[in-house]
């Protein structure tokens, strides 16, 4: 999981995305979807959703396995009605309107083929019954065919593909009859991760070439972060957050969105002003409304941990110490190389009992010589320790 | 990860999704399918049950005479009841009667004579007093006057009450409840002796190297394919009273429990030996490595791993047998002699004595035992289906000669007794007087020349095989598909659901009689069908509906869910899914349906026995009729024939697979 993380950062469409943003906030929702619940039974799968999507957005939905992604999903196709709430679609109101009466295209993560039919067959299917004659249905087979990159394919039988060229397929398929929207439940989850990285290039270079609005679920970060223009974060039927990749990384709303995507230290804290207090010290952190001595939890990335040479704390030290309050002195606990980074195990007295987590560069471990046992300093950037209500 | 409390929902209504035409139609069809089997299955039974508990007797007070002198002066208004006191016409046990019951008026006047010139009124005390005048039905309580000659043809009618008379009638007759012993004890019998030697063949088939297998395995669904009066017909041929081999049995008698049990291990051996074979072949080879790898001795291994591996099998197999041969009607009819059965006894209450309440009490009395069977079975099969899915290795067997050969000679022993009875019934169908002239000949076969309804009789048979396998699978595939793949409308599919599974728990000696019931009924607006193809097709498929709904269900399963969501999002109706994707798909489970259908309609006897007419006698009532009126070497003949088409059949329908499969499935060779 670490491997993208390589700077500390995940590999992201940063400026693009944040200049879709900005050009695309101008436009109305194309699709709206407001205080939908989905209850079954007593239980409450989806709890109070409103979302608005834009034309042309790549939204994904992302969160652990069983907190409603699919449901959300299904509930916009029309498959399994919502309990209350309304969705509208490119300004029509569809809350309880049939499938065949919404305009989207769906890919499962099974992706449905109709095994007995050829592959071009299966992609004509929805072209079929809509008055166009034979000659366009093929030519706009071949031309899908070769749009997802398998020409001369069109007579083989799905079960001749590989996973990969099947999920090409069903995607053709869906997009096939133009739909407004075009839905994806886990579309790769299903595949190796080869092919999975791959794929996840291609559906975004179609997506963007066709201008499809485009929701899809996934419970894996990394491809809502490489993917996704936005990204709703959700957990047990609400959602946790909104934002962009890097908003959603840099500045996660809840400890559950900082803990689920990326990887968080979390410190039983203290609110002070302007900070908090953990383990044997106090720190400056991120701005936060807690009063003084309220109980919070402090959480930092691993990879925001900054490491500083021997002599970090006198003054003139050749290191830029941003903000010398938050200097730790630790020892380093096991060390374990993750092919891209050291991640590392930190105590000290400062922190208490506490455990701080720390990935360090290659290039850092070399230049400070770090080793099990070796003391180092160590800086917690003011900005990124975050401070989340409750208790440890 | 079961949540606190949740937030309740707003208030507001529940959202219903608007119906398209796909969702209409599939309602609709489901509706349909529905009412049919409501109609086939779940009236008649009910009507039948509450027949049980119907009891008929005159209710005297419920009728008041007045009569005149010869002169016309009418005298004092008196009840039946009353004159019944005075003169005893009517002793007080005979006023209890049946459904038919009727008591001529006149009964109630000694001094009656059909000449004279007193004039008789009659009229209900209550509104639901009813009586006959000749053909015409009267009710009510207006008087109505009667010359002495039409006085004559006044009939009073029983009324009916709800009780449970029948139920203490039957038990307080020995001749009618020894039956349920006799059946169990057969049933049992018979269950114990047919999964031993099915559980030793089909172990042979699987767990040694002995040569044959295909063989045997053919072998062993023969009896599939035949009657069950058929092996009744056969033993009578060897150890009947002119019975070849006759002196083997020391001076027992075939005709009753013996022969019975024989018979049933004949007809009940494949069903046990495919339930129990299917047992063994999922069981893990690992199993056996690791029991081997403990030095476990053969013996040990067996009663360790085996038995329990295979235990589901085992019960599930039991109560199949157990629920076949309790049920079944052909083979104690023609081979029972004096020994009762319930199957027997519905037969005999209805057709011989028109007792239609007291074989309703039978019919409900064998049904318990039934449902009991069905209601385990089920039960087992669940978790034998959870033990298919475990990924296993299927085990080897390794060559061993001793054995090998014990497998072989357990395999030949039971192929050589099939094989025997099929051999002697040919033999009996083609031997011109059986035992004195054993020559040759056609002459049984000339079946136009005997009662039982002739050639016709198998030609109708044939046309009922064929409708019921063509319709029959069309509504048992659209139904099983409908309840599979429709989204919401939960309690609608459970509902039907059930009813699917119902008529695997119905006897068809039961559900014929619940058809009488039901269908003969002048008030019924379906009566038309009654003594027509049509019934017998509706109760051939509502018979066997269960299996096919069973295997339409797993090939079903099987297909992915997302295809009618795919489907919608691509605006294409649901017809042209089903045909062009699931229809396609599933033809080999169809096909399965279609012959399985079709050759219980050429065997079965216990539903439709009660349900033909002259013009739609069947081939296996026929082979139940010649033999009734003795003409049994014409009744062999007749079960070969239906012998011979089943295979016919079986034939084409392997051919047809053949092309059909090659046609649709070149998807699945890869
Ligand atoms: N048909 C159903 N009946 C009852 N509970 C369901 C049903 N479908 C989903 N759920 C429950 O709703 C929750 C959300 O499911 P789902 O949307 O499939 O999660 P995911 O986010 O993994 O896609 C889960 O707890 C699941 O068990
Ligand atoms: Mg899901």
């Amino acid at each position: 999981m670490r491997h993208e993380t390589l700077a500390g950062q995940p590999r992201l469409p940063t400026e693009v995305s944040a200049m879709n943003a900005a050009s695309l906030n101008v436009k109305p929702a194309y699709l709206n979807i407001s205080n939908v619940w989905k209850a079954f039974g007593e239980f409450h799968a989806l709890k109070d959703i409103s979302l608005d999507i834009r034309e042309g957005e790549f939204v994904c939905f992302l969160g652990p396995s069983g907190c409603g992604k699919t449901t959300l999903l299904r509930a916009i196709a029309g498959l399994d009605l919502q309990t209350r709430g309304s969705i509208h679609q490119g300004g029509r109101d569809v809350s309880t309107l049939p499938p065949s009466k919404r305009d989207y295209g769906i890919v499962f993560q099974s992706y449905a083929l109709f095994p007995n039919l050829t592959i071009a067959k299966n992609i004509a299917f929805g072209l079929e019954n809509t008055k166009r004659p034979r000659a366009e249905i093929a030519s706009r087979v071949t031309e899908l065919l070769k749009l997802v990159g398998l020409p001369d394919q069109g007579n083989k039988y799905p079960a001749q593909l590989s996973g990969g060229q099947q999920q090409r397929i069903a995607l053709a398929r869906a997009i096939a009859i133009s739909p407004g929207l075009l839905l994806l439940d886990e579309p790769l989850s299903a595949l190796d991760a080869k092919v999975r990285t791959h794929l996840r290039h291609e559906i975004k270079e179609l997506q963007r070439k066709l201008g499809v609005t485009t929701i899809m679920v996934t419970h894996d970060q990394e491809e809502a972060l490489s993917m996704a223009d936005r990204i709703v974060v959700m957990n047990h039927g609400v959602i946790e957050q909104i934002g962009t990749p890097t908003e959603i990384y840099r500045h996660p709303a809840t400890l559950f969105v900082a803990d689920f995507i990326g990887e968080a230290n979390k410190f039983a804290a203290n609110a002070d002003k302007g900070g908090v207090s953990f383990g044997a010290k106090a720190f400056r952190s991120a701005p936060h409304q807690f009063g003084p001595g309220t109980p919070v939890i402090a959480a930092i990335r691993p990879e925001d941990v900054i490491p500083h040479g021997p002599g970090a704390r006198s003054p003139g030290a050749p290191d830029i110490v941003q903000q010398p309050e938050n200097l730790l002195d630790v020892t380093i606990g096991e060390m374990e190389f993750l092919g891209s980074f050291w991640r590392t195990r930190l105590r000290g007295k400062e922190l208490g009992d506490e455990t701080l987590i720390a990935d360090f560069s290659i290039n850092a471990a070399r230049r400070l010589s770090l080793a099990e046992g070796g003391a180092l300093t160590v800086e917690l950037p003011e900005d990124r320790l975050l401070v989340f209500p409750g208790r440890a | 990860m079961a949540m606190a409390i949740d937030t309740p929902l707003p208030a507001g209504r529940t959202l219903k999704l608007a119906l398209d035409k796909d969702e209409a139609i599939k309602r609709g069809l489901m509706i349909v399918i529905a009412l049919y089997l409501l109609v086939a299955l779940a009236a008649p039974l009910y009507v039948m049950l509450s027949k049980s508990f119907s009891t008929y007797s005159f209710d005297l007070a419920k009728f008041e005479f007045q009569v005149s002198d010869s002169a016309g002066n009418w005298g004092d208004p008196v009840t039946a009841a009353a004159l019944n006191g005075e003169l005893n016409a009517i002793p007080e046990e005979k006023l209890g009667t049946n459904s038919d019951g009727r008591l001529q008026a006149t009964s109630f006047f000694p001094e009656f004579s059909f000449r004279s010139p007193v004039k008789y009124k009659i009229r209900g005390t209550t509104p639901d007093a009813t009586y006959l005048v000749g053909l015409q039905l009267h009710s009510g309580t207006e008087w109505q006057e009667f010359d002495s000659n039409a006085f004559r043809r006044v009939m009073l009618r029983p009324s009916r009450a709800i009780g449970l008379e029948n139920y203490a009638t039957y038990f307080s007759t020995p001749t009618l409840f020894r039956s349920i012993e006799n059946s169990v004890f057969i049933a049992v019998i018979s269950t114990i002796v047919t999964v031993g030697l099915a559980f030793g063949f089909a172990y042979a088939l699987n767990r040694s190297c002995m040569r044959f297998k295909d063989a045997f395995k053919l072998v062993a669904m023969v009896p599939i394919l035949v009657p069950s009066l058929l092996p009744g017909i056969a033993l009578i041929y060897l150890f009947g009273n002119q019975g070849l081999f006759k002196d083997v049995l020391m001076g027992a008698s075939i005709y009753g429990p013996l022969g019975i049990v024989v018979g049933s291990v004949f007809f009940a051996f494949p069903h046990a030996m495919i339930i129990i074979s299917t047992a063994l072949a999922i069981s893990d080879q690992r199993h056996y490595e690791a029991a081997a790898s403990l030095r476990a001795s053969r013996w040990r291994t067996f009663w360790t791993v085996t038995i329990p591996g295979a235990r589901y099998g085992l019960i599930s197999a039991a109560f199949v047998v157990f629920t076949l041969v309790i049920t079944d009607f052909g083979l104690p009819k023609v081979i029972g002699g004096q020994y009762n059965v319930l199957a027997v006894d519905i037969y005999k209450q209805v057709i011989g004595q028109q007792n239609f309440e007291m074989g309703a009490v039978v019919s409900v009395i064998l049904l318990i035992p039934a449902i009991a069977a069905f209601v385990v079975d089920r039960m087992v099969t669940k978790k034998q289906v959870a033990l298919l899915s475990a990924r296993s290795v299927p085990y080897q067997p390794k060559p061993n000669r001793g054995f090998d050969a014990l497998c072989l000679a357990w395999c030949a022993l039971i192929a050589v007794f099939i094989i025997g009875i099929m051999v002697t019934s040919q033999f009996a169908a083609l031997v011109k007087l059986w035992p004195y002239d054993l020559s040759l000949s056609l002459k049984h076969f000339a079946f136009d020349r005997m009662d039982g309804g002739g050639w016709g009789s198998y030609y109708n048979s044939i046309r009922l095989a064929a409708l019921t396998a063509i319709i029959g699978t069309a509504i048992i595939f659209v139904g099983a598909y409908m309840v599979e793949k429709t989204e919401g409308f939960r309690s609608g599919r459970s509902a039907f659901q059930f009813l699917a599974m119902l008529p695997m728990a119905v006897p068809g000696m039961v559900l014929g009689l619940a058809y009488i019931f039901f269908f003969n009924d002048p008030a019924n607006p379906l009566h038309a069908i009654y003594g027509t193809m049509t019934i017998l097709v509706v109760c051939t498929i509502t018979h066997f509906y269960t299996v096919g709904h069973l295997t339409a269900l797993t090939a079903l399963k099987q297909i992915d869910q997302e295809f009618e969501p795919v489907a919608a999002s691509l605006k294409q109706p649901l017809y042209k899914l089903f045909a062009r994707v699931t229809v396609p798909v599933c033809l080999p489970a169809i096909l399965d349906i279609s012959i399985y259908l079709f050759v219980n309609a050429m065997t079965t006897v216990s539903a439709v026995v009660f349900l033909y007419s002259k013009d739609t006698a069947l081939a296996s009532v026929a082979v139940l009729n010649m033999d009734d009126a003795g003409d049994v070497a014409p009744a062999a003949a007749m079960a070969m024939m239906i012998f011979y088409t089943n295979i016919a059949a079986r034939l084409i329908h392997l051919l047809l697979s053949k092309v059909l499969i090659a046609r649709t499935q070149a998807w699945r060779a890869r």
